[in-house]
């Protein structure tokens, strides 16, 4: 009975007509939502936006967020820079012609126009009005202009200079240097090794969290004790010997080295479980019945069912690899070995105050995780709640 | 969590009385799942703990063969938090290394502050509103963003001149310099031992405020039952009331898992950032304890001492999640 009511109460709430209060309410989380959101995006708007600016562009006070450039225009037989200023009382735009010291010897576009169309008036003369104005009453004309060469200069940038001292190589190699060593490698090295350890890392987990869900062996619970205590341990701790050993089998500098480590994991295995414990055991025996192997029952019933962890987990390592930096740091020390935030760095080093081009290749290796992130968005969040970490 | 793995689940195959040769086919048949992964985490993770346990009583310089390697019993870590006495002064043997445990401590102050704000966060969008997916989207976009972008970004954020910080902040230091007549600029926030490791923190803030913990914030809010708050409605609780004395306490759990981890998290943090924004610096002032470590082992090769900080490292990480379990867990509320 006192369900009914409670019930019936409810029915009749969402019936009523939202109050004022509510819709105050909600209009206060918008705008506060709005404020936080703008300020989580400026920074990133930033980088766009510096990435597509002139080299100049980037030194300007206060800071202009639509990347502009001055108007140039061919004016009596040169390109020259364009400027607004009063003459005789009415806004003009002049081309430069000279400066001197303070002063600026200008003239105005519109008559050199009218002049080369011939409208009769002037024909014949070459008299053209000059004018004498202050340098500093000069406006420049600025029109939107953006920069994506930049894109194309960070994604060609090598460091040329270290390949021809260092291996004495000629012109005819450079030609093709940015493409072997440079950032077209990092990205092939990237991509490569995320996809590697993706499929990896979710194949060996899947394996061996169905083997901890619902196999029995000796000490398996003491074994999975034993991933679940190593997910304490700091990186740095395993990361030392880990070089060490990957120095003595000479592997430094190899995908093996970039891949190898990474592959195995006791989180993910740990996360698969979890989810794998889920699965109703009766689906399963079903199956065994109609004469499944073990296998049979891993790769028919439980891989399929658990498409949305192994999604999860898959867009989890994805992001994880393609971010990762400490490990591909230490084990690469060759260019064309170098993946993205590796060679990112670098590249920070050679071209340290350009941040145009360091935007830009920000944007570059930014961009595939966004991608990655918009179609998976969903995984994120459900990938929290199925490692068991729901705050419990 | 932890407990749970100790629960045998039995399959209905293993209740079968079954022959010997069976058992071992299932036995055998079981390592075929186990082995890829437990081969490689053998190798690449319990082997290596084991190794540089062993390692850290070694002084050894890894560009050197393995037969230099020289046995130093705890040498390496009492020269790591050994003190000694200098013209009647307690000196430590390593400042160094003290003087980054105070960087990485100092960092970690951000943590409540990050904790609070993925709260207030979590509470601000855990409504039934249009469009509340994008918000959510918005802020726990700069979570997957690669660190080397982030870094680069906010390195020319903070740039003296440049930066857009500086640019937003000169009207205010215009302003209160008129006021008052004072010549004050707005700081070298990377270049100034100062406020290099704020500026840090502010990053930190801007990067993990929509992040993890506020998704397992909103995540424990939705398990908060809605009873409660209608009970408290029938008391006549206003919105702190309902805040202080259900929401809070029923999101103890989920404020003590965080706090664990953050802490965790927070004393092996800081190398991607400092390394790419700083290289450390200035003066060391943002070099942290796994900054060290990696400076001892990969630029100076001092692998055994880089092992032993490690190790120290682990120590700390493990006490510390200690206290917190043994004190912090006596505050939670469990249902």
């Amino acid at each position: 009975m006192r369900e009914l009511v409670r019930f019936l109460e409810r029915r009749e709430e969402a019936r009523r007509p939202r109050t004022r209060a509510s819709a105050i309410a909600a209009l206060v989380t918008y705008v506060l939502l709005s404020l936080g959101g703008f300020t989580m995006l400026i920074p990133l708007a930033w980088m766009v936006s510096t990435s597509l600016k002139l080299p100049g562009a980037v030194f300007t006070i206060p800071p202009e967020w639509i990347p502009r450039r001055q108007v140039r225009q061919f004016v009596l037989g040169e390109e020259r820079p364009i400027f607004e200023v009063y003459i005789n009382g009415r806004l003009r735009r002049v081309a430069l012609l000279e400066h001197k010291r303070d002063l600026s010897r200008v003239v105005p576009v519109d008559e050199v126009f009218r002049r080369k169309r011939g409208d009769g008036a002037g024909e014949g003369k070459l008299e053209i009005n000059e004018f004498v104005v202050k340098r500093k009453e000069l406006k420049p004309v600025k029109e939107i202009h953006l920069e994506w060469s930049n894109y194309y200069k960070a994604w060609t940038a090598v460091e040329i200079d270290h390949y021809l001292i260092n291996f004495q190589l000629g012109k005819r190699h450079i030609r093709w240097l940015h493409i072997t060593h440079g950032f077209v490698m990092f990205y092939i090295n990237s991509v490569l090794v995320a996809v590697v350890v993706t499929f990896g890392q979710v194949f060996t987990s899947s394996l061996a969290g169905y083997a901890f869900a619902r196999l029995n062996f000796p000490a398996r619970d003491k074994i999975f004790l034993g991933y679940l205590a190593t997910m304490m341990i700091p990186y740095t701790v395993i990361m030392i010997p880990n070089f060490i050993l990957m120095r003595s089998l000479r592997l430094i500098d190899t995908y093996w080295a970039l891949m190898l480590p990474p592959l195995f994991s006791a989180y993910g295995t740990f996360m698969l479980r979890q989810f794998f414990m889920g699965i109703p055991q009766e689906l399963e025996d079903a199956a065994r019945i109609d004469g499944c192997s073990k296998f049979g029952v891993y790769l028919n019933v439980i891989l399929p069912l658990s498409k949305p962890a192994l999604a999860t987990l898959a867009t989890f390592t994805f992001i994880g690899s393609w971010n990762s930096f400490m490990w591909p740091l230490i084990v690469t020390n060759r260019p064309e070995m170098k993946t993205l935030p590796i060679g990112i760095a670098h590249f920070q080093g050679l071209y340290n105050t350009e941040w145009t081009l360091l935007m830009a290749a920000s944007v570059i290796v930014i961009a595939p995780v966004i991608l990655v992130f918009v179609f998976n968005q969903r995984f994120f969040q459900q990938g929290i709640h199925l490692a068991g970490l729901g705050g419990r | 969590m932890l407990l749970e793995a100790g629960g045998v689940e039995r399959t209905a195959a293993a209740d079968r009385p079954r022959g010997r040769r069976a058992q071992w086919a299932d036995w055998l048949g079981s390592q075929v799942f186990i082995l890829p992964n437990f081969l490689g985490f053998l190798t690449f993770t319990l082997l290596p703990v084991l190794a540089s346990l062993c390692l850290s009583f070694v002084k050894w310089d890894v560009v050197r063969p393995v037969n230099t390697a020289q046995f130093v019993g705890l040498g390496n870590f009492k020269h790591l938090l050994g003190f000694h006495l200098e013209n009647g002064l307690i000196v430590a043997n390593d400042t160094e290394f003290w003087y980054y445990v105070y960087n990485t401590l100092f960092l970690m102050l951000g943590i409540p502050v990050s904790i609070f704000s993925s709260l207030f966060l979590a509470l601000v969008m855990n409504q039934r509103l249009r469009g509340i997916v994008f918000y959510r989207a918005v802020f726990f976009l700069p979570t997957v963003c690669p660190a080397i972008a982030v870094c680069l970004l906010w390195q020319w954020i903070y740039n003296g001149e440049w930066g857009l910080l500086n640019q937003a902040l000169a009207p205010v230091y215009n302003f209160v310099n008129s006021l008052f007549g004072t010549h004050w600029r707005p700081p070298q926030w990377l270049t100034n031992p100062q406020t290099a490791k704020p500026a840090f923190i502010l990053l930190g803030l801007w990067a993990g405020i929509g992040g993890y913990n506020c998704i397992l914030y909103l995540a424990g809010l939705q398990q908060i039952p809605q009873e409660l708050y209608e009970a408290a409605d029938l008391d006549g609780a206003n919105w702190w009331h309902k805040l202080r004395h259900v929401t809070w306490p029923m999101l103890s759990p989920t404020t003590f898992f965080i706090a664990i981890m953050s802490v965790i998290h927070g004393f092996q943090g800081g190398f991607t950032t400092a390394y790419i924004m700083t290289q450390g610096g200035p003066a060391g002032a943002t070099t942290t304890i796994v900054y060290y470590i990696y400076n001892q082992g990969f630029r100076y090769f001092h692998m055994g001492y880089a092992a032993s900080i490690a190790w120290v490292l682990f120590v700390v990480v493990f006490v510390a999640t200690l206290i917190n379990w043994k004190y912090g867990g006596r505050r939670v509320t469990y249902l």
